[in-house]
């Protein structure tokens, strides 16, 4: 079987579509959009060809830890932790709605999948690196994925982990950043501008690649690189609101509500664009 | 753990409540736990881990100038069974890395000791910046911290053994420099969460924490000399506070008293006053503490000295305070 024909992209493709109609479904409380539809394809990658994980024992150690830094990208992390076997179709449904274990941003909780709580920027990262340097005292196998957005890096915070990542040689960390080049106020370039990702944290230490983020293929290659005796960055070049006409490379889709007409068009690009 | 007898406890005033802490306690807890882990913020000789560096290097973290990094990567190691000390100027640790501790400590109940050592106004001439007073109001604030603050080097000591057998995230406020004024010399029952009555009178009742539980117990000679009866209550836990304690103390005194090394605004004395308040009939509050204000820099002696926290002045303001 082609893994990457037959299995991450029809589930980047179904994650795409469940996106939005959790979206719809999320009503006035709206969803954040963009940055969850910019990094399906980073998170289809993971779950579906390249995480260590068991569902049914959720705790397993030798399991990868994934960190999601960027953690408003529910939509797309959520989704693949359905993909997964964590979660069930009918819980997705459950998105937003009062009482849920699936609010804006995620909670932690093993059952589900979900290795840490999200919401605020700058966080997960060091904890992380905490995670990694355990695995590494222990001799364990697992790797330790954290996804972080590009205007997330303006926070300092993620540079101390680089910094420190690199010092205690944790080449058992991969970070994937989701570059959709737009923050909440606009383009990352004119909210704060990074310059080169690629040459800041090569600076840092780290063997850094930069993929298409919305290439199954480049994503799989990248992820499966053998291990070096540095950390791992990957600059997944990604489109803000992804699939969508008109949330593509808008800031104001970062966070909206979706009408039933928008809807609509959203699902028939989607579907279009898959034949 | 260590028998306590008066030949340590006097070495280890000497050291100091850090120096004990980190220098005793933790390399003991550390033999005896494999799942214990240091971190410091490029502070390492000068809290005394030179020693535990030494014995478990490979249990260590010094993240560099770092306090946020700090705090994350000893959550991390926390979420994989590990009981992380954490460590750095008082200071430093508890606002600079703040919103880590209340998402990965509070939020996410991560196994993680953060030790503020040098609170209150030890640091002398560096000044306010090094000054710490906001701390317990801080970490008060943040739901399912547990909060301790040593009355001295033996419950220095006696702390720290307690929060490695714990699960709870904890905040330990370590205060006073070198020849920490002792307050107990024998073994006693430290119970986190459980107020210790130093002395029983029946006019004031003082609660104190920090350092400023001795210079409490040298104000009550004095106050029982010019004939007011006064209790000295050891408020080690801040948080979960015992109020049972204070509740019998209302019933039983004419006047609650709260020294702390502190500002008077979300300390020791508030979280008392939070107790008091739902009382029906109780006896009036005095805060003694910081009386929110920076200063200007000079030896931690006149620091004291301008904020009444010395034994004598703790007795004066008591008798002139009606």
């Amino acid at each position: 079987m082609n893994l990457i024909d037959e299995v991450i992209k029809p589930a980047a493709f179904r994650m795409r579509l469940k996106a939005l109609e959790m979206a719809y479904h999320a009503g006035a409380n709206g969803a954040h959009l963009g940055g969850g539809l910019s990094c399906i394809e980073i998170f289809a990658t993971l779950y579906k060809g390249i995480l260590k994980y068991k569902v049914d024992d959720p705790a397993w150690e030798e399991r990868d830890r994934v960190l999601v830094s960027k953690a408003h990208c529910v939509l797309a992390y959520y989704t693949a932790l359905a993909e997964a076997g964590f979660l069930t179709e009918e819980s997705l449904d459950g998105f937003e709605q009062d009482g849920s274990d699936l609010p804006g941003h995620p909670l932690h909780n093993l059952q589900n999948g979900i290795e840490y709580s999200g919401g605020s920027l700058g966080m997960a990262f060091s904890v992380g690196l905490g995670m990694a340097l355990d695995a590494k005292r222990k001799n364990r196998s697992n790797r330790v994925y954290v996804i972080l957005g590009d205007g997330e890096c303006d926070e300092g915070s993620n540079w101390e982990a680089f910094m420190s990542a690199a010092h205690y040689q944790l080449n058992n960390v991969t970070v994937i950043i989701d570059q959709n080049q737009l923050q909440y106020d606009g383009p990352t370039d004119s909210v704060m501008n990074l310059t080169s990702l690629k040459d800041k944290i090569s600076a840092f230490g780290w063997d850094v690649n930069e993929v298409d983020g919305h290439s199954v293929s480049e994503l799989y290659e990248v992820l499966n690189q053998p291990e070096t005796d540095r950390p791992r960055a990957i600059i997944a070049k990604t489109i803000k609101g992804k699939g969508v006409s008109f949330m593509e490379g808008v800031k104001e889709w970062h966070h909206g509500v979706l009408s039933e007409k928008l809807y609509k068009q959203a699902i028939e690009e989607v579907l279009q664009c898959s034949k | 753990m260590q028998q306590i007898t008066r030949v340590n406890c006097k070495i280890w005033s000497r050291l100091g409540q850090r120096g004990t802490f980190f220098g005793i306690a933790l390399p003991e807890i550390a033999a005896q736990m494999e799942n214990v882990w240091v971190s410091t913020a490029d502070l390492a000789t000068l809290s005394g881990l030179d020693r535990y560096q030494k014995a478990f290097p490979d249990r260590f973290l010094n993240v560099g100038i770092a306090e946020q990094n700090m705090i994350g990567m000893s959550a991390g190691l926390a979420k994989e069974g590990n009981v992380v000390f954490a460590t750095t100027y008082a200071t430093f640790i508890a606002m600079r890395s703040y919103e880590q501790i209340r998402h990965n400590l509070g939020y996410q109940r991560c196994n993680v000791k953060v030790v503020g050592s040098a609170a209150g106004l030890v640091m002398g001439m560096s000044g306010n910046t090094h000054y710490t007073f906001e701390d317990i109001a801080v970490m008060r604030a943040i739901p399912g911290i547990t909060i301790i603050s040593p009355a001295d080097s033996v419950e220095a000591y006696k702390a720290a053994w307690a929060a490695a057998n714990s699960s709870e995230p904890m905040y330990i406020r370590l205060t006073g420099g070198l020849n920490c004024a002792p307050v107990y010399t024998e073994d006693y029952d430290f119970q986190i969460g459980k107020i210790q009555t130093l002395k029983q009178g029946s006019d004031v009742a003082i609660f104190s924490t920090g350092t400023m539980v001795s210079q409490s117990l040298e104000a009550a000679k004095i106050l029982d000399e010019k004939g007011v009866s006064t209790s000295v209550y050891n408020v080690h836990t801040i948080k979960p506070l015992d109020t049972q304690t204070i509740i019998s103390a209302c019933a039983s005194h004419k006047k609650i008293v709260s020294v702390e090394e502190h500002n008077v605004i979300g300390g020791l004395g508030s979280a008392i006053a939070e107790v008091k308040s739902t009382l029906g009939n109780s006896p009036r509050q005095q805060f003694i503490g910081i009386q929110d204000t920076f200063f200007k820099p000079a030896s931690y002696e006149r620091l004291l000295q301008s904020c009444g926290l010395t034994a004598a002045q703790i007795a004066e303001s008591i008798i002139s305070d009606n």
